[in-house]
């Protein structure tokens, strides 16, 4: 039996990198033996805390843990992947060989650059408050106070679910090409979910925040406040008549909407599906593809927002990456791999949602900056049509650009004014008509609400934001007639 | 570590239970690859191997809960007494305790196949590039497959708690799944299907390309359908994703906690009398058979709805305590979450209209074939749901022209009453389950 050393050399304080640096080097050196041209080592170490509190009590405690390097080797357009739980020496060789099994067709081989190293691998959490230095009670205390506050807000009010999560995320990146960098990722969150009960039945009403802080979060956000704005939610959507059916004007408000461009441009001009031709924007380059006075904006660096990071999960740094500009296209989002190809550098969108899996091509936070218009002039200049305050998920056909939304608040709008509350619907619409069917831009911008993208079956937190805005025509999928 | 020393290792930790406390440990270990093809070429394998642990400590009707993602001593050891610490922020409901031995015998279902253990790196990329190139040249139209991928998987779990429950299980399986990308023009649809199996040669290469680029092809040309209010045939696929749905508002948790739109509606009809709904992880045809539940009691078969009547609600031991009633072995959980209460397999029984007759039953409507949005498009408390649709008209009967960029609305109590015919064949969808295509009157369609 071969004696191992264990290789992690951290603690939960963060010091010192999530694998040695020498054995780093030799994994690398491993996986490029074969024949491989490039290779890479991701470490990471996540730690998280739940607390779900339902039915008026603490249901359920959790915490997770868990370890992992993910090695990746290519030799032209080949990619061989391996991931392990088992970060000894030998566990990391053992993986740098399954991952460089399919990778051995280049016939010299890369090597190791590891004289240029650069960064120690180590990286500080960009946080007041670490959540694990906090006691549980205090975070039962939130949890308490949210349902307290959200029953007693209104009768109608009949079941409260809070919910506060906690996440540190340390990863190691570091290549052949003698990239070596870290990152300490902390996000805090808090959800409130309420119930009511009306004679038409049961209605929900949800508010989250969340950023990619500590427990500095509680500082600015009260969540007993929090949970009044959810019950409140629920208990106007009890009075909700059926949304109207087919295409009406329709005003989206600051925030939130920001998932729309997500949904409705976002993941076309995400590059690997560009190069698949799987995009409705590719060759869009140059050509004026939104109306005048959209600028649209994919920025990692955007601290402290929910899609906020450092690094990407391939050890790049991420930047604030213009995609429109005032109309027209003006680059793709890219990951090394997609970069590579096009002979450019990478955009710092590479991400993964864990070492078991490959990076490709993924948001941070994206949105719309602001345009000029007073929001009230927008509505004001509205005859009718529909208001949407709160937007759920969505979902886009990349190929086609057609893509869905939820609206989980919305109003009709009727001579100018936001009047009755609609049911529960979805809006759809077709992204390249509605990035030209934008016919007015507040000047109220803000970002929205924490968001998961689900791309593939892997999920990573982003954010979204814009001002409020004016869609031209979009198809609501109420009941009405 | 085979099954039996996980199912030793787990009960070793719920042998530390001390006083009042229960202790329930689910352990788990799994290894996986997954090949995508493109150009003709390998263009991704993945391969590893996962371990975890979930720890639930009960203590005087509170719950605590802790995983890891290892199944080292010292992770093991952890794991536990940060499930310990949990409890201490609990808060007592009597109800909760661990589920206990009810004497009800497993199925006793071969899940563990060990052919996808055999098979070799080369045969797995071989099957995603000849995916990918029967794709392509299953339509002249078809101008690239963005994902033509194989996936295989082999898991082996054990779960023991303190009240005397131990199980174990290996399972394996392997799967297909195809995104043609067909052109026409400046004209681009995608289309996708997959399939499941636990052995490879159960796969079923020819529908996923037929459907596939069926799908991807039959699109082309697709237009924005005027709004109205009318009758759908839901494609089985399409079918099976409501049926879903349903499935989870009938889950005693969202029942007791008031979230289900069904509440106090058992014995009352809720559906057209021509649906019959069962949950069946007995068929081991299908990859949601299995012989236990996420708590180690006995899988077993439970009628949901019969000729339109509500049976009864799917429990575990939590919601059965809660209920007065017993567990339907319908706890469902993967190692790092707490038991919930779920679907493992659902059935619908056939109706009594061939499945080349519904169009022309229907006469004018529009066969629903893919929907987007339903995570975000169903509110499974209010039953509310309006879902992106695409498809084709039917228009005397006959299948028409296509139509996407719509919406379908209605709320799921509406859909269940409203179904007016379901097909006399159960079509064939990934993991071996099937399901009728349905027909459901009075639903609004968006478009223009």
């Amino acid at each position: 039996m071969t004696p191992t050393t264990p290789t992690i050399t951290a603690d939960s304080t963060g010091v010192g990198p999530l694998v040695d640096l020498d054995v780093v080097d030799a994994t690398l050196r491993e996986a490029l033996r074969a024949g491989g041209e490039w290779a890479e080592l991701f470490a990471e170490d996540r730690s998280s805390t739940g607390v779900l509190f339902d039915e008026g009590r603490v249901e359920e405690m959790n915490s997770g843990r868990d370890r992992g390097v993910g090695i990746r080797v290519t030799a032209g357009d080949v990619t061989g992947y391996a991931h392990t739980s088992d970060m000894t020496p030998d566990g990391l060789a053992d993986a740098a060989r399954t991952a460089a099994a399919v990778a051995t067709r280049s016939p010299g081989g890369g090597t190791v650059d590891m004289e240029s190293f650069r960064g120690d691998g180590t990286a500080e959490p960009r946080v007041e408050v670490l959540p694990t230095t906090v006691g549980e009670d205090r975070k039962v205390a939130l949890l308490r106070a949210a349902d307290e506050a959200a029953r007693s807000m209104h009768d109608a009010i009949t079941q409260v679910t809070a919910r506060y999560a906690d996440s540190r995320r340390r990863i190691l990146v570091a290549n052949s090409h003698g990239i070596c960098a870290a990152d300490d990722q902390v996000r805090t969150l808090f959800s409130v979910s309420c119930v009511a009960s009306g004679d038409g039945g049961l209605q929900t009403g949800r508010e989250t925040v969340g950023y990619t802080v500590g427990w500095e979060l509680f500082d600015d956000c009260d969540p007993a406040e929090l949970a009044q704005r959810a019950a409140q939610r629920a208990v106007t959507k009890l009075a909700a008549r059926p949304a109207p059916s087919g295409e009406v004007p329709v005003v989206i408000a600051r925030g939130g909407g920001g998932v729309l461009f997500h949904e409705a441009c976002g993941h076309g001009l995400e590059a690997d599906l560009v190069r698949k031709g799987a995009s409705v924007f590719r060759d869009r380059v140059g050509s004026q593809v939104a109306a005048e006075g959209v600028t649209l904006v994919d920025d990692g660096t955007m601290g402290p927002e929910w899609g906020a990071l450092r690094i990407d999960d391939e050890g790049h740094p991420t930047q604030r990456n213009v995609l429109i500009s005032d109309g027209v296209l003006s680059d793709y989002m890219w990951d090394w791999l997609r970069s590579r190809d096009d002979g450019r550098a990478p955009s710092g969108n590479g991400r993964r949602q864990s070492y078991t899996h490959l990076p490709m091509v993924r948001m941070t936070n994206t949105f719309v900056t602001n345009g000029d218009i007073d929001p009230d002039d927008i509505i004001a200049d509205t005859p009718s049509g529909v208001y949407v305050a709160q937007l759920g998920g969505g979902q886009v056909n990349t190929a086609t650009g057609d893509f869905v939304f939820g609206m989980t608040e919305a109003y009709l709008i009727e001579d100018g004014k936001i009047t009755e509350p609609l049911r529960e619907g979805n809006l759809i619409g077709n992204g390249p008509q509605v990035l030209v069917d934008i016919d007015a831009i507040g000047n109220d911008f803000a970002m929205g609400h924490p968001g998961t993208c689900g791309k593939d079956g892997q999920g990573v937190p982003v954010g979204d934001g814009q001002p409020t805005l004016r869609v031209r025509a979009l198809t609501v999928g109420g009941t009405a007639a | 570590m085979n099954t039996e020393e996980l199912a030793r290792l787990a009960q070793q930790v719920c042998e530390r239970a001390a006083g009042n406390e229960q202790i329930e440990v689910c352990v788990s270990t799994g290894r996986s690859t997954t090949v995508r093809a493109y150009n003709g070429e390998v263009e991704s394998l993945r391969s590893g191997v996962t371990a975890a642990i979930g720890v639930r400590v009960l203590d005087d009707g509170r719950q605590g809960f802790a995983s890891a993602g290892s199944l080292d001593p010292d992770v093991v050891a952890d794991t536990l007494e940060a499930a310990r610490r949990n409890v201490a922020f609990g808060e007592s409901d009597p109800h909760q305790r661990l589920a206990e031995p009810d004497g009800m015998e497993p199925p006793g279902l071969d899940l563990g196949d060990p052919a996808v253990l055999s098979i070799p790196d080369s045969d797995k990329i071989a099957a995603a590039i000849d995916l990918e190139r029967r794709c392509l040249d299953a339509d002249p139209r078809i101008s690239g497959v963005r994902v033509a991928a194989w996936s295989d998987g082999w898991s082996q779990s054990a779960l023991a708690s303190s009240t005397g429950i131990c199980v174990q299980t290996s399972t394996g399986s392997c799967s297909i799944g195809a995104q043609p990308l067909a052109t026409d023009g400046d004209e681009t649809q995608i289309g996708y299907a997959g399939d499941a199996a636990r052995r490879p040669d159960d796969l079923d290469v020819d529908r996923v390309v037929t459907e596939s680029t069926e799908l991807a092809t039959g699109q082309l040309g697709a237009t924005k359908p005027p709004s109205e209010h009318l009758t759908v045939v839901l494609a089985p696929s399409v079918a099976a994703a409501f049926i879903s749905v349903v499935a989870s508002v009938l889950a005693a948790d969202s029942v007791l906690k008031g979230r289900s739109p069904f509440a106090d509606r058992v014995g009352s009809r809720i559906a057209d009398e021509r649906l019959n709904l069962v949950d069946d992880p007995t068929d081991p045809a299908t990859l949601g058979a299995t012989n236990f539940d996420g708590e180690g009691l006995a899988a077993r078969r439970n009628a949901l709805i019969s000729a339109g009547v509500l049976d009864g609600f799917l429990h575990n031991a939590y919601t059965a305590r809660r209920s007065d009633t017993a567990s339907t072995g319908s706890a469902v959980r993967g190692t790092r979450s707490v038991p919930g209460v779920g679907i493992h397999a659902p059935v619908v029984a056939t109706g009594d209209i061939a499945n080349d007759k519904l169009n022309a039953s229907v006469s004018d409507g529009v066969l629903v074939r893919g929907v987007s949005g339903l995570h975000s498009g169903v509110n499974p408390t209010s039953g509310d749901f309006s879902v992106g649709a695409w498809g084709h008209r039917i228009a005397g009967g006959e299948l028409a022209e296509p139509f996407r960029e719509a919406t379908i609305a209605s709320t799921l109590q509406r859909m269940l009453l409203g179904i007016c015919g379901i097909g006399a064949t159960a079509e064939p969808l990934a993991g071996g389950m099937s399901m009728p295509p349905l027909v459901v009157a009075d639903i609004a369609l968006s478009g223009v």
